[in-house]
């Protein structure tokens, strides 16, 4: 049944490509996307129904069921606010400020399909028993995701989607060459073993070290190249900033998250196979790095869209860090957070690039007097982004910020937290002067709809901050007992 | 044999660094597909024929016809025949595919395989023609070029795992081949949008988004 | 008698060396439709100039003078280190390729010198476009023979062309094709041919080696000219001796002949690649060369794994 998860988008996508009429295909996208949620929610939250999944090299366990349901959730509050973004950008070609230059928007067919397909290929992903399977998956949401980010027919957008193809696919090909090391570590098998998750976490399967090592090396930095991890994130503002908003969200809460899970199925061998130390080591480089470098670009931003970008950099650190110090459950808890809230952060940009028709920092000014309702998701967002109570960051964040403590080396939680300090100061400094002032617009008016998506994702975040139901911490403490226990 | 074909790369990538053509550097990429193409008939392995011709077949195909022919298409229509302001120059990129191979040859000494192989250059030599690939993608500015240093690139991993791991399910790899197809593709094709857009293809002068530019660079 | 073979080798190389120029002019008359040179021209030239008496400029000093007989001797000494075919050479000792090396450098040297010692603009162009692109050709021949070295495992030029006989091939036919292939282009590039050089060029802005004996007259430039010949002879020994047949076995006149047949041949090849080839921009000629090198060194990456 769970390769419905796959199947159901796949199709409803290339129908999409053919599909005439707007409004049908538009339906069609959000009734996916519905069924998708609840399907995976469900998954998620009751395991018993697909607890033994498993036909070829498909199968959800616990750490896929919980990837899965996030971005699910995600898609299906982007989706909603992609009908809305994309009635209105049907009616008018639009102007960009900054290039004073008139330009057209892809076939919105085309855009929707992609979305869907975008949707099957990270399924896929999380679907994925085998390893050759999940790098198909991968590069598949990299070609995919392209044309979305291409969206918006302009030179800055095709810069963009230039960068974005090339990197990733130079990163995702050194992952494939992750994969055949893997491949050749596998061998004392038996010549031609399967290089699936189920066949080599079997019982009495020893990998070769050094090329299980040396395949570790070269998955990190190429999935991690699509994950954002510094200093291969260098796509990742341009690619973020260019896309619609709708993309935006999805790669930086969808995506990056994915990707993490492809590290994260490597990991899984290494742990068995007694690598942990050494996977955990190049965790935290990759993880303070990466929060090194958001922060530094984070302080003097001019781009709110690059900010988030950068933003998404930090906490895809993050996600490594609480790994290297040995706290998965946190860094499940703070994948999700992170992809609610980035998100609703990426939504709320999405209406106020809509209003004040620039991305720069500088011209915005007064969100709160002239749309109110995206005046207090966007502080609230970044507030809550930043690591605020009783926002779902806190919660995790504090989580990873005790493991560190309990890791030994005092050094660790003290660059942690001074880099959170760092990016604290950097975007709530930003969020109050774009928020606050005297609006640098005359008024304009902006419907409460396209920003309910945002206002929910928040409350997810919210919800997850103050209560833990029962079923979702079995969900995330099982997804954390396949990395080795929880913190 | 297998070590004269495996010679033969190395003289392809040395050849594709030192060229500034692009026409001549597809040919030199059909031809390196087209010789990696043949390895597995040279491989002695338990493979049934049908499937060894099958996957013969399909990789010359893909990587010595529909690729390169695709490649030429797009040069000729967004019509770029050399690379004219490369970052390296010839000699030093010709150098520099000389030291790839040596560090390749250092790296597969460090990284023994633990069974028996055809031949021992075989690792060396898949590394150094990705590594080939690899500065390829660095060093030139020219949109088109990067795509074959691209294609380079996944020529040797490719070299890398049908040399060694002929073995694994055949679904798989082709997926793998059918993925790089596809994402040579959809390079391609914003290739051409990168030129009718701005009627160039150097992706040097494609400067306009960075951090901290307070203006946005207007584009000649 | 038989250790005086390899004596006897000498003196076939001394006598025969430069019927090798004859070769390639013949082949290039042959290709632009000309009747050409007879084949023993360079013979008659060294004979005339050896009769004449030199003529010295008020201007050259004593190396102008010593210099077409110290680069002889130089060549000539290298050439008791070359093995001929299934033959040993005169002398060998482990090492002994770092002499031949340079030995053939000491007669670049001396010619260098006397160019300059001139005082003419032309020959110091000339001279030092030569020194430019020695360094080149020169790391090229060592790379070269380390490769050789390094599939032969031994050091020393005899032990690879002629105690290694046919073995040198086992390791790797492939990748030694391509050494015999840098072997030729450095000696393409050694003997100032095409396309690094054009020995048949008129105007002295563009020529190396033939500015440099301009101010040479008699028997001076009678001793330039032969030790151009025997220093072609014995570059083209190296890949001559790699491809030699030494399951052949021939006796002692089948063996000069083979190996006679073998030089002619690559300066046949020679005389054609001119009458096909031009020469190439100089700027173009340090790109050919570290092209060269790069070939070599892989080549040797290849052998020495």
């Amino acid at each position: 049944m769970a390769i419905l998860l796959f199947l159901a988008p796949f199709a409803a996508g290339l129908a999409a490509f053919v599909i005439k009429s707007d409004r049908f295909r538009r339906r069609l996208l959000f009734s996916v996307a519905c069924a998708h949620a609840v399907f995976s929610l469900y998954l998620c939250l009751f395991p018993s129904g697909g607890e033994d999944y498993r036909w070829l090299w498909f199968g959800l366990d616990a750490l896929g069921r919980y990837f899965t349901a996030v971005f699910s959730l995600l898609f299906l509050c982007a989706s909603f606010y992609a009908v809305i973004y994309l009635k209105e950008e049907k009616s008018r070609p639009r102007e960009k400020k900054e290039e004073g230059l008139l330009f057209n928007n892809a076939p919105e067919a085309a855009f929707t399909g992609c979305l869907l397909v975008f949707l099957a290929s990270m399924s896929l992903l999380a679907l994925s028993r085998h390893f050759g399977l999940i790098w198909i998956a991968m590069e598949a949401t990299t070609l995919v995701s392209a044309p979305l980010i291409y969206f918006h027919r302009q030179r800055s957008s095709l810069e963009a989607t230039w960068k974005y193809l090339l990197i990733c696919s130079v990163g995702i090909a050194l992952a494939l060459f992750g994969n055949l090391f893997l491949a050749v570590s596998a061998s004392g098998q038996g010549p031609g073993t399967e290089i699936s998750i189920d066949r080599l976490l079997g019982p009495g399967v020893r990998l070769d070290p050094l090329w299980l090592k040396a395949g570790f090396i070269f998955v990190l930095v190429g999935y991690g190249t699509k994950m954002g991890l510094a200093p291969m994130h260098t796509w990742l503002p341009d690619a973020h900033s260019e896309a619609p908003s709708v993309a935006s969200a999805l790669l930086s809460g969808a995506l990056l998250n994915c990707a993490f899970l492809a590290i994260l199925r490597f990991y899984q061998l290494c742990l068995a196979n007694g690598l942990g130390p050494f996977c955990r080591e190049l965790f935290l480089i990759f993880g303070i790095l990466s929060m090194a470098v958001a922060a530094v670009f984070i302080i003097g931003q001019s781009d709110y869209k690059r900010l988030l970008a950068y933003s998404s950099v930090e906490h895809m650190g993050i996600l490594c860090f609480a790994v290297a110090v040995g706290t998965a459950y946190g860094s499940m808890l703070q994948a999700a957070n992170h992809s609610f809230l980035k998100g609703a952060l990426f939504i709320c940009a999405g209406n106020i690039l809509a209003g004040f028709r620039s991305k720069k920092i500088a011209d915005v000014r007064g969100i709160a007097h002239i749309m109110p309702w995206a005046g207090v998701l966007w502080f609230a967002g970044i507030l809550a982004i930043c690591g605020m109570p009783p926002f779902g960051a806190f919660l995790s964040e504090w989580i990873i910020l005790k493991a560190a403590f309990s890791f030994g080396n005092l050094w660790l939680p003290a660059v942690y937290l001074f880099l959170l300090g760092v990016i604290f100061i950097g975007m709530t400094g930003t969020g109050i002067r774009m928020t606050f002032g005297v609006p640098s617009i005359p008024g304009g008016k902006k419907s409460f709809l396209s920003l309910l998506p945002a206002l929910l994702l928040l409350l997810l975040s919210l919800f997850l901050g103050i209560y833990m139901p029962a079923a979702l911490d079995v969900a995330v403490s099982g997804a954390a007992a396949l990395l080795g226990g929880q913190g | 044999m297998l070590d004269g074909i495996l010679m033969l790369l190395v003289l392809f990538n040395l050849f594709s660094l030192g060229s500034t053509r692009i026409s001549a550097s597809i040919r030199v990429v059909a031809y390196q597909g087209a010789a990696i193409g043949v390895v597995p008939l040279f491989l002695p392995g338990k493979i049934p024929g049908g499937i060894l011709v099958t996957i013969v077949l399909v990789t010359l195909l893909i990587k010595a016809g529909i690729l390169p022919w695709f490649l030429r298409y797009a040069q000729k229509r967004v019509n770029v025949r050399r690379e004219e302001k490369p970052f390296v120059g010839a000699s030093a990129s010709i150098l520099s595919g000389v030291a790839a191979l040596g560090t390749a040859f250092f790296i597969s000494s460090r990284l023994p395989i633990p069974f028996a192989v055809a031949s021992p250059f075989i690792v060396p030599v898949a590394l150094s023609v990705s590594l080939t690939g690899f500065f390829i993608i660095i060093s030139r500015a020219e949109a088109l070029s990067q795509v074959i240093g691209y294609l380079i690139l996944e020529n040797g991993i490719y070299l890398f795992g049908i040399a060694l791991l002929l073995e694994q399910p055949l679904l798989v790899e082709l997926g793998m081949l059918l993925d790089v197809f596809v994402g040579i593709f959809v390079m391609g094709i914003t290739v051409f949008h990168i030129s009718r857009e701005f009627e160039h293809t150097d992706t040097s002068r494609l400067s306009g988004l960075a951090d901290w530019l307070p203006e946005v660079k207007r584009s000649e | 008698m038989n250790n005086l073979y390899p004596l006897f080798n000498v003196i076939i190389a001394l006598a025969a060396a430069p019927l090798m120029f004859g070769v390639i002019n013949r082949i290039k008359a042959f290709f632009s439709g000309r009747k050409g040179p007879p084949l023993l021209q360079l013979y008659f030239d060294i004979g005339k100039l050896l009769c004449k008496g030199a003529v010295y400029s008020r201007t050259t000093g004593v190396f102008f003078r010593l210099a077409p007989s110290a680069g002889l001797i130089a060549v000539l000494t290298a050439l008791l280190f070359i093995p001929c075919g299934a033959y040993p050479a005169v002398l060998f000792f482990p090492g002994d390729m770092v002499l031949v090396v340079y030995l053939l450098g000491a007669q670049r040297f001396c010619m260098l010198l006397a160019a300059l010692d001139t005082g003419s603009s032309f020959e110091g162009m000339g001279a030092g476009r030569d020194a430019h692109f020695s360094v080149f050709s020169e790391a090229v021949l060592f790379l070269c023979l380390a490769a050789m070295s390094a599939a032969s495992g031994s050091v020393s030029l005899n032990g690879m062309l002629f105690t290694a006989g046919g073995r040198i091939w086992q390791v790797s036919p492939p990748v030694l094709i391509v050494v015999v292939f840098v072997l030729y282009i450095v000696l393409l590039a050694e003997n100032y041919r095409v396309p690094f050089d054009d020995p048949n060029t008129h105007l002295e802005l563009t020529m190396i080696h033939e500015v440099m004996a301009l101010d040479h007259g008699g028997p001076d430039l009678a001793m330039l000219e032969y030790a151009a010949a025997l220093k072609f002879w014995i570059l083209a020994s190296l890949p001559a001796g790699l491809l030699f047949p030494h399951g052949m076995k021939p006796d002692f006149f089948g063996n000069a002949a083979l190996f006679l047949g073998l030089i002619a041949l690559t300066a046949a090849l020679t005389g054609a690649l001119e009458s096909c080839a031009a020469r190439l921009r100089l700027v173009k000629v340090p790109q050919m060369l570290t092209a060269a090198a790069a070939l070599s060194v892989v080549a040797l990456i290849f052998l020495a794994k």
